[in-house]
């Protein structure tokens, strides 16, 4: 651990504010528009109307996150040149052409069809329609492969060669995209985007079904969340140990600090709580499980598993963070498995519209998703530290020439600004939430003005008030 | 070497901050123009006529970044770290006019203050970007491979014409698209609003072209001597060809027209621009080479490039064309 001056760590705040505000939009907008994908193609399979009531009921709340995740995402994008222009001017050449692919392949595909999907219902056909909606849910999957490759890249390099400039050059393209971290954390995350969005329509349905049992869509939305929650939560906890294993493969240090451990050893024990200290270079209060840490590490009781003194100081992660965001990480992934299993119980018991205290359960678990993948970001990103590319290029390295005073005011702005404007966006997504999903649910419709939908156009030229649904 | 990669690469990326500046351009200039709509119902109807495209347009900024990144990322790496201030001052304009797409539907009490939001937020990003564009014509110090100028550099007389400059012109693409794509009493309004923005442009246009060739000898040399006098001579006769057929369209009410030749006014600008950087992609110092990725970088890229961008190009004129016509007061796209 070293201390880095301050206007370099003015600037990881900033990093870290911003895309952790950036990151719970996408989070959603990625499960969500898959989730309005098969709404609207089970609604053109079956006809039932309660299909497209809850597409329309969504798809007012997908047009506030993904214009949320719009705009901030533009300042991730100019984010890396203002504050990290060494690592800009490093890295450019095998990480922009990844992020070219990002805006060329997911975004140009997402914003060229949203609007057909937001408002095009009554000018294309039913066919067109559903193409927009199956192109804006496939351009939130384009965007977190390439993002994710370049992530995973600074995690795991591979395919690079270093040219005399300082800086890195690509030699095989397939080695630098098909990191050895990147398979793991695309699933990971993906899986964590579809467990997020799950657990937020989970959560809405049962809020209606807590005022309303009968609530046919509530039901609906409610059911088809528990499947997921039921099916996918295993799914992600498997996932995660693989990842996690790669990680030890490629990053022992971070698994180190994920763990708590500070001596090598063999047998080592899993500690469950405690307070790792950098400075005394021991976990605090630890309450452990003996041989347990070795046995899912190594898959042998007497494995050796490294500690963070195997690293000199000043190239260790802080592992006071990261051991703790990485068990609020897992604790929420159990507590969301135990829910799809205790779906799966009342399922049996043909008792799922009829369960209040599993109702006010999924309403606290929510937002559980967007907590666990902040969690699982600062995990990763934390234990990369003290490097921005893995072992090769340090974070101190990687800054503009800044200025202190310049970083902090930016940095204020940016608190300022987001907190009232994605608080005002959050307050409209609740309130929209909040009302019940109703038969000919109007998604933004013909006769109120655009964007009106769920809103109140009052017109004051005429004083004519029309209830927009 | 063969092909020369950075050249089209410049090429491309020029391409794509037209695109961007051609289409934001007349969404940022609606934000501009929202003080000057009266009620409720113009400003419905004028958001309206950018609600379904707005987000495809403000996509070309992005690629335009990220393209920098990516193949100029020594530019890109002084650049914005030089430019600190104005491009902050844009990501957050483009926040407040980003959302207010959406936020001001959503609630009755607070509708006036997203508008506000659109309004402010559009010009701050407008005028930023003006002074961004001046800054980087009036030259950007390097040492090395780094910014090498103080936190303020970017502030002169020049840039801040510059921003006044943007936002005037963005204004006029603004009106001129109302004018096309409205009826009724905004119509007529967007039409009183043009005339005053053509004057405008005409005015702005003429100072900054004046004072850039006063900026650096190079500049000077580049416009006023043989032989390059004989060919770029074209840009200022065309120019005022161009505002005379404004000035002729507007009055012949001729509803799409004036959108046409104000987007025309802005190419020329923009190819002046181009005649007086070229070769640098930073001047005074670092050129179009100088600034490129590895050939290895560009190539991977412009591969995907080549299919893709055609693409883009397609199914965004379709969405244009699926919400194409006038947008009639009262009535959303649906």
């Amino acid at each position: 651990m070293t201390e880095l001056p301050l206007a370099i760590d003015l600037a990881r705040m900033q990093f870290a504010f911003t895309v952790s505000f950036h990151i719970v939009f996408p989070a959603f907008s990625i499960g969500l528009a898959s989730y309005l994908a098969v709404l609207e193609a089970l609604w053109l399979k079956t006809g039932r109307q309660v299909y497209i009531d809850l597409f329309q009921y969504w798809v007012k709340i997908f047009a506030l996150a993904f214009g949320m995740g719009v705009v901030s995402g533009i300042v991730m994008s100019y984010q890396f040149g203002t504050n990290w222009s060494v690592f800009s001017d490093k890295t450019g050449p095998v990480l922009g052409p990844l992020m070219g692919y990002e805006v060329l392949s997911a975004f140009f595909l997402e914003a060229g069809f949203l609007g057909v999907m937001l408002f095009g219902m009554n000018k294309v056909g039913k066919g067109l329609h559903f193409l927009a909606t199956l192109m804006v849910a496939a351009g939130t999957l384009f965007s977190a492969f390439w993002i994710l490759s370049v992530n995973s890249w600074m995690q795991t390099p591979a395919g690079y060669g270093i040219n005399e400039m300082g800086q890195f050059i690509p030699v095989n393209w397939v080695e630098i995209i098909f990191n050895p971290s990147f398979p793991y954390r695309l699933v990971h995350m993906v899986l964590a985007a579809y467990l997020t969005t799950a657990f937020v329509v989970g959560g809405v349905g049962a809020y209606h079904l807590l005022r309303d049992r009968s609530n046919q869509a509530a039901r609906v939305m409610f059911s088809m969340a528990m499947w997921m929650a039921a099916i996918v939560a295993p799914v992600q906890i498997v996932a995660g140990d693989l990842h996690g294993l790669n990680t030890l493969e490629h990053q022992p240090a971070k698994v180190a600090a994920m763990e708590g451990h500070f001596e090598t050893q063999r047998g080592a024990p899993l500690i469950l709580f405690g307070l790792p200290d950098m400075e005394a270079e021991e976990t605090r209060y630890a309450i452990e499980i003996p041989r347990l840490g070795s046995m899912i590490l190594t898959h042998d009781w007497n494995g050796e598993v490294k500690g963070l003194k195997e690293w000199p100081p000043e190239e260790r992660p802080n592992a006071t963070l990261v051991f703790w965001s990485f068990r609020v990480m897992v604790g929420i992934g159990f507590a969301m498995m135990a829910l799809g299993a205790w779906s799966l119980w009342l399922r049996l018991r043909k008792s799922l519209y009829d369960a209040k205290g599993t109702y006010l359960a999924a309403m606290i678990m929510g937002p559980s998703g967007f907590i666990a993948v902040l969690a699982g970001w600062i995990t990763t990103e934390v234990g990369r530290q003290p490097y921005t590319v893995y072992g090769l290029l340090k974070t101190l390295d990687s800054a503009s020439p800044l200025d202190a005073p310049a970083v902090a005011v930016s940095l204020a702005v940016f608190a300022g600004v987001y907190f009232v404007v994605f608080g005002a966006g959050v307050f409209y997504i609740l309130r929209l939430m909040g009302k019940s999903p109703d038969s000919g649910e109007s998604g933004l419709d013909a006769g109120v003005p655009s964007r009106a939908a769920g809103g109140i156009a009052v017109y004051a030229d005429t004083n004519q008030s029309q209830p927009a649904e | 070497m063969g092909i020369d990669l950075a050249f089209i690469w410049a090429g491309l990326i020029a391409v794509a901050i037209l695109a961007y500046v051609i289409l934001d351009g007349f969404d940022l200039g609606i934000g501009i123009l929202f003080p000057f709509l009266k009620g409720v119902r113009h400003r419905d109807q004028a958001m309206n006529t950018v609600a379904p495209v707005w987000d495809g347009n403000e996509t070309w900024l992005v690629l335009g970044g990220g393209g920098l990144f990516a193949v100029f990322p020594l530019a890109y790496a002084i650049i914005l770290p030089a430019l600190y201030a104005p491009i902050i001052a844009m990501l957050i304009g483009l926040i407040f006019r980003g959302v207010a797409f959406e936020f001001r539907w959503r609630t009755n009490r607070w509708k006036t203050t997203w508008d506000m939001s659109f309004f402010l937020g559009s010009l701050t990003a407008s005028f930023a970007q003006g002074v961004t564009l001046g800054a980087l014509i009036q030259g950007i110090e390097v040492s090395g491979r780094a910014y090498a100028g103080g936190w303020w550099d970017w502030l002169t007389p020049f840039s801040l014409m510059c921003g006044v400059a943007l936002v005037v012109g963005y204004g006029l693409l603004g009106a001129t698209w109302l004018i096309m794509k409205t009826d009724g009493t905004l119509n007529s309004r967007a039409y009183h609003l043009s005339w005053f923005l053509a004057a405008g442009m005409a005015l702005v246009m003429g100072i900054v072209s004046i004072w850039t060739p006063f900026l650096d000898p190079k500049f000077m040399q580049r416009w006023f001597s043989a032989p390059s006098i004989y060919y770029v001579s074209v840009v200022p006769v065309i120019t005022f060809a161009l505002f005379v057929a404004l000035v002729l369209s507007l009055n012949a009410k001729r509803d799409g027209r004036p959108f046409l030749i104000s987007l025309a006014l802005f190419l020329i600008s923009y190819i002046g621009l181009g005649i007086s950087m070229y070769p640098f992609m930073i001047p005074p110092s670092i050129t179009i080479w100088q600034a490129a990725a590895p050939d290895e970088s560009l190539r991977f890229l412009l591969t995907g490039t080549v299919v893709l961008l055609p693409v883009i190009v397609i199914y965004t004129a379709y969405s244009y064309w699926v919400f194409r016509g006038k947008t009639r007061s009262g009535e959303g796209y649906h």
